[in-house]
């Protein structure tokens, strides 16, 4: 559990020791702080039954809380049903109304709020050409594609001008291609408009191009959260290392720390160093974390002095701008070394012995 | 491989149109799912397609008349009722040979039973007739027998009319005693039917009638009294010379009773008749008939929305006896109460259904469910006891003080009685349908309304409601054609104010017999559900049906 | 259909053989206490003396002629004997779906010689019925719900005033539009002529609008009992056998009122168009079971008429209860004091006019 709380200086929403439980016996969401900028963009990240989309929920006014409060400008909103709380929501499957044309879906959340016809239609029209679907007014839901679908809803939730918006997993249904083009255009969208948003994903990809800060949940708890750059390079603990991005792990035991370094041994014996992140006295169990493309085995990089560790080439695979490279390090076989597809660059073949190391920054002693 | 260069059709690798061998290649996928579905096609078309087709003929055919009195209806076609003058002799001629065969074969009493739907009192008449009917022209025939022992015996009347061939062909086959050999059929004597017109075509019948289903032969059969008086109109027309061409003993036969006939008092038919029943003497009888005549009527339909054919053409029936409209006006009106009611109690029930957890809903269902698990007369029997005036829900009322012992509610026997029962019966195809399509709506939908700024009825009403509508539209057909064919229920707890249409054509099937009118009845309520199915599809629109 | 054939085909061979194989007869009747007292007074002696016929009950006799005709549509008879009411009777042999019977053949004669159609007398009302029982239909009251006078002629039942309450009658015409005809002051032998005209229809169901709301309609004969045991009724037409278990074999507190009891005679008719090996073992159940014994023996289960004269003198008393049962025939000559004969003839022809009539006043 982490203190760091971004954007503190003008919290707009703020979760403040919320808890949430179903069933009265385990805790979905346990003890949960947190605090979004006005304008921020913010995505809550985690395996599926991390308690994210309960948290999104909650704050959509869908489920209550079972204890805190919930804020959003200051005001405590546990007791704002719903439709009286302005916030704009895009779902998982759209949730277009499939008996209405994208015209009418789009001017439902106006009708609701009683505006005039002629506002209505401009309105509409403004969110439509927004989203560059200004020919498709007429049209029903079910006549347009998985993407003009999102832009819709996208659409539908912008179009009362809410000062928050809630998303859920909402590309998940899309392809690829698709999928890229929409994290940027709803990112551009987002900041143009300066509105705040809280965004569910499952998909580190998503969450680290779209997002100013993310929350990594898992099991009912914030792991960490942070900026996506300082979330992928630093870590806090081996869930996060471990979820975001790829990672070589090795475990083994604290034997000394000195300042900023610790020697750790690992488990068959070799020595190595590493930057203490949560450990804390020599003896402890860690895991020690260390991204594949910071993995070097040209002894000339490394500092003097550096520890080095022997490893046996098992693969060696050409993946056109990068090449993978699965080793046996310290009795594990999946060891994985990216090197950029350079023209000087080493290209290793299975069987060969080498050593390896890495500046003890990269490399991170985190809890076991 | 070379381009296609002349301009045509697209070819095949083998030269063959490109459309023809697709064709073929679809062809043969069509035929094996035609064979998969064959089972299924011959059992609709035998036990549904085959019995409406049935009914739908059964409400126009009339043949029965035409059939049995063939020659009666022949003859009444010059007759006109408006002359106020019951038929002429000719008339009751056909009508004495008609009455010999139906008498004879036992449909004269059928025929009686299919008229005296439309004129009360024909079914008597006509079984009292057909006791008689081998009487009449029997002392026209005393007096032939008075002149000459011989025209006693159905071998005179053979020879005189039955062909020389024929006669020969007979002999043997009766001298070959084979059970399984066919009699021949029989051939009138050439020449005779110049002398003797009406005795020809008579014995020809009579000929007929008795080979009909091999039953005896004519050379065996005892002569019909018609027969005589066929004979005596013949001679009374015929001149010497023209008898004179009939030679051989016959032909002397015929002659010596010719002269004798001149001294025999003329016979009536009619007198006949009317010495039998005097009901051949009413005009209406003689009305029904002929109006009945034609093979295909209108007359059961005309019944069945309480018209009839009167004498300036089709006019209502007089207001004693209209009922079906108002049948079928209240079976449908009820029947749009009870799927109302359905509605109104399934749809909480349904959106309950689907929306709770599934262990609480699989309990839930089974109440649902519970009542098809009991037999329809018991369920009905239940509510008697629960609806009656000694009822349970009338002595709860009376113990809690909420009605008076002496002014106890009437809640069976009647309208509601029949709605209550028939909702309690028809709740589950309401919300099975409605259940199914509810739970394919996702809860989401309710959720983006709300977070749309819609309240709980905002939401429900615009969002939730309309989608939920295929399942109304299922639940409420279903519900709706049941409840207007079902007639149990109505029998034991309607009353006389809560029967339904369906009640009338079970009487006709069951009871009266009178299959026409309870086609016709039939018919028409297929029309009306034909109909609404119809306004439904203009309204909602028949794709907005959805069974789950 | 084809199983019932088969048995046919098998039987009829059995049979010209001279083989004593088994042969499954069918016959329907009505079921309930009134099938269980054929069962007992025929049907088990027979079989207990032909070890060959086997009897199998069918108790559709209430639809007996839609399904006789539909069965003779399909060409198919699956039916040996048929418990039918006279007026069913008639229908059927109108349209020849019964055999013509020749009674005196048929039948047996009365122990003393008499032939068989003088002893069943006039229940033969037509060429194809042969009577079994006698029955009325009549009224039957609440003794507790009359006060010190009970009702004592059938016209007490459209005096609402001095016997408040509802009344069960049978939802149909027959016996209703007779009853109010006599209490509305028609001599009893001329009912069916002031019935033959339109005033004297519309006689009977004005005098039936006195009491029509206070009617409630049935259409079983188990629905009266049951409404006078629940107090839904004061007093109810049923049946008098259904009146009878009410009162000797329920103990209800009910009593019959016998005046214008409309008789009834309920009997067998045989299928047109049984194979004749078939129709010879139906024959020879028949004498056996509408002789004078055997009609006796069946009024120990059921308090109906035997249709013999021959057979009045021999009835005991009731199976189980041990009461005699004379005095609750219907026949009975202290029950017979008034009662009505109902039209056979007329109604046949009169039937459908005035039951749509009938309907269409219920309707209003």
């Amino acid at each position: 559990m982490t203190d760091d709380r971004t954007g503190g200086d003008a919290a707009f929403v703020e979760f403040d020791h919320v808890q949430k439980s179903y069933d009265g016996e385990t805790l979905v969401v346990k003890d949960l702080n947190l605090s979004v900028a006005r304008g921020e963009f913010l995505t809550m990240l985690g395996p599926s039954g991390s308690g994210k989309t309960t948290c999104l929920m909650m704050l959509a006014g869908f489920e209550t809380a079972t204890h805190g409060d919930i804020r959003l400008g200051g005001r405590p909103i546990n007791n704002i049903p719903p439709h009286k709380r302005g916030i704009g929501m895009v779902f998982q499957n759209y949730a277009l109304f499939p008996h209405m044309t994208v015209a009418e879906n789009l001017a439902f959340p106006l009708e609701v709020r009683k505006i005039g016809k002629s506002l209505r239609d401009a309105k509409v029209k403004r969110a439509l050409d927004m989203v560059q679907m200004g020919e498709f007014g007429g049209r029903r839901p079910a006549q347009l594609s998985g993407g003009q679908q999102q832009r819709i809803a996208l659409a539908r939730a912008l179009v009362f001008e809410p000062e928050l918006v809630l998303m859920d997993e909402p590309l998940g249904a899309l392809d690829k291609q698709l999928r890229e083009h929409m994290q940027f255009e709803i990112t551009r969208l987002a900041h143009n408009l300066g509105i705040t948003t809280v965004y569910v994903t499952h998909d580190q990809t998503e969450a680290l191009t779209m997002s100013d800060n993310i929350a990594v949940f898992d099991d009912g708890r914030i792991q960490q959260l942070a900026p996506p750059a300082k979330l992928y390079e630093e870590p806090e603990n081996s869930f996060v290392a471990q979820f975001i991005g790829e990672n070589n792990t090795l475990l083994g035991m604290v034997k000394e720390i000195k300042g900023d370094v610790a020697v750790v041994e690992l488990d068959d014996g070799e020595l190595i160093d590493c930057k203490p992140i949560n450990v804390s006295k020599p003896g402890e169990r860690t895991r020690v974390s260390i991204r594949p493309e910071r993995v070097e085995f040209n002894k000339s990089r490394l500092q003097a002095g550096a520890h080095t560790l022997k490893a046996e080439v098992l693969e060696f695979i050409y993946m056109g701008d990068i090449f993978r490279t699965r080793l046996r390090v310290a009795g594990n076989d999946e060891f994985v070394v990216k090197t950029r597809n350079a023209p000087d660059q080493v290209r290793l073949t299975p069987g060969q012995q080498i050593e390896i190391g890495w500046l003890p920054q990269d490399c991170r002693a985190l809890d076991a | 491989m070379s381009d296609i260069t002349e301009a045509g059709p697209m070819r095949a690798a083998d030269g063959t149109p490109l459309k023809k061998s697709l064709a073929r290649a679809l062809r043969r996928q069509k035929l094996r799912a035609l064979a998969l579905i064959a089972p299924l096609l011959i059992f609709i078309l035998v036990t549904f397609i085959a019995p409406i087709a049935d009914m739908l003929f059964r409400s126009v055919e009339n043949q029965i008349v035409r059939d049995t009195l063939p020659r009666t209806v022949a003859a009444l076609k010059d007759w006109d009722a408006a002359s106020g003058e019951v038929p002429g002799e000719p008339v009751f001629a056909g009508l004495a040979v008609d009455f010999q065969i139906a008498a004879e074969l036992k449909n004269h009493t059928k025929l009686g039973s299919r008229l005296n739907y439309e004129n009360p009192g024909i079914s008597s008449l006509f079984r009292k007739t057909g006791r008689g009917a081998e009487d009449i022209g029997k002392t026209f025939m005393d007096r032939f027998v008075d002149v000459n022992e011989a025209w006693k015996k159905s071998g005179t009347w053979a020879t005189l009319f039955g062909d020389d061939k024929w006669l020969a062909d007979q002999a043997a086959w009766a001298a070959a005693k084979d059970k399984d050999a066919k009699e021949p059929p029989f051939k009138l004597r050439e020449g005779v039917a110049d002398v003797l017109p009406v005795t020809a075509s008579t014995y020809r019948t009579f000929a007929r009638a008795a080979q009909q289903d091999g039953r005896k032969s004519p050379v065996d059969t005892k002569p019909w009294p018609v027969l005589f008086t066929a004979l005596g109109q013949d001679l009374a027309n015929a001149s010497p010379e023209s008898l004179g061409a009939l030679g051989g003993e016959n032909g002397a036969l015929v002659q010596e009773v010719a002269t004798a006939v001149q001294g025999f008092e003329t016979f009536g038919y009619r007198d006949a008749f009317l010495d039998i029943d005097k009901g051949w003497g009413d005009l209406d009888k003689w009305e029904t008939i002929k109006a009945y005549s034609p093979p295909y009527t209108p007359g059961y339909f005309l019944n069945a929305a309480d018209l009839e054919k009167g004498p300036d053409g089709i006019q209502a029936r007089p207001e004693q006896q209209r009922i079906y409209v108002t049948l079928f006006i209240r079976t449908m009106w009820m029947s749009m109460l009870i799927t109302f009611s359905c509605l109104l109690l399934g749809y909480p029930v349904a959106w309950l259904l689907a929306n709770l957890r599934s262990s609480t809903a699989n309990l839930l269902m089974i109440l649902v469910l519970l009542p098809f698990w009991t037999s329809l007369l018991v369920r009905t029997s239940a509510w008697k006891v629960l609806l009656q005036q000694q009822g349970v829900i009338n002595d709860v009322l009376v113990w809690l003080g909420l009605i008076d012992d002496a002014n106890r509610l009437i809640m069976i026997n009647n309208q509601f009685g029949t709605i209550t029962a028939m909702t309690h019966i028809l709740l589950p195809f309401m919300i099975l349908p409605l259940y199914s399509v509810m739970k394919t709506i996702p809860p989401s939908y309710l959720r983006a309304a709300k977070s749309l700024g819609a309240t709980n009825w905002t939401a429900f009403w615009r969002v939730y409601f309309p989608q939920s509508v295929p399942g109304i539209g299922a639940g409420s057909i279903l519900v709706f054609i049941l409840s207007i064919g079902y007639y149990i229920t109505p029998e034991i707890v309607g009353g006389t104010r809560g029967v339904f249409i369906s009640n009338r054509i079970a009487y006709h099937i069951s009871s009266s017999l009178n299959w026409g009118l309870a086609a016709a009845l039939g018919t028409i309520l297929l029309a009306l559900v034909l109909l609404l199915y119809y306004v439904y599809d203009k309204i909602v629109g028949i794709d907005n049906v959805k069974l789950g | 259909m084809k199983l019932m054939n088969t048995l046919l085909a098998t039987s009829t061979l059995a049979l010209s053989a001279g083989a004593a194989s088994a042969i499954d007869l069918t016959m329907v009747s009505w079921g309930g206490a009134y099938q269980h007292s054929q069962l007992k007074a025929y049907a088990e002696p027979y079989m207990a003396e032909h070890p060959d016929v086997n009897i199998i009950w069918d108790e559709s006799s209430a639809e007996a002629v839609a399904k006789l005709r539909a069965m003779n549509e399909a060409g198919n008879i699956s039916w040996d004997l048929v418990d039918v009411t006279v007026s069913d009777s008639i229908r059927l042999c109108d349209e020849g779906l019964a055999k013509e019977i020749d009674f005196d053949e048929a039948l047996a004669p009365a122990p003393d010689g008499t032939p068989a159609s003088e002893d069943f007398g006039s229940t033969l009302v037509n060429d194809c019925f042969i009577p079994q029982i006698v029955y009325s239909t009549t009224f039957g009251y609440r003794t507790d719900l009359v006060g010190d006078t009970p009702p004592t002629t059938v016209c007490d039942v459209f005096d609402l005033e001095k016997y408040p309450g509802k009344r069960a009658l049978q939802k149909r015409p027959i016996d209703n539009v007779e009853w109010a005809l006599y209490c509305d002051g028609v001599a009893k032998d001329e009912i069916y002529d002031v019935l033959g005209t339109e005033e004297g229809q519309a006689r009977a169901f004005a005098k039936l609008d006195t009491i029509k709301d206070q009617v409630v309609w049935w259409s079983a004969g188990a629905e009266t009992p049951q409404l006078l045991a629940d107090g839904e009724v004061v007093m109810g037409s049923t049946f008098n056998g259904r009146l009878f278990s009410a009162i000797a074999e329920q103990n209800q507190p009910i009593a019959m009122l016998w005046d214008m009891q409309s008789y009834d005679i309920d009997g067998w008719i045989v299928p047109a168009g049984l194979a004749a090996e078939r129709e010879a073992v139906v024959m020879d159940f028949l004498k056996f079971a509408t002789d004078t014994q055997r009609l006796a023996d069946q009024a120990k289960y059921i308090s109906y008429g035997p249709a013999r004269a021959s057979s009045a003198p021999l009835v005991g008393k009731h199976a189980d209860l041990g009461i005699e049962m004379a005095p609750h025939m219907p026949t009975d000559p202290a029950n017979a004091g008034n009662p009505h004969f109902y039209d056979y003839g007329w109604w046949a022809d009169n039937r459908d006019d005035l039951d749509a009539k009938f309907q269409a006043w219920l309707a209003q």
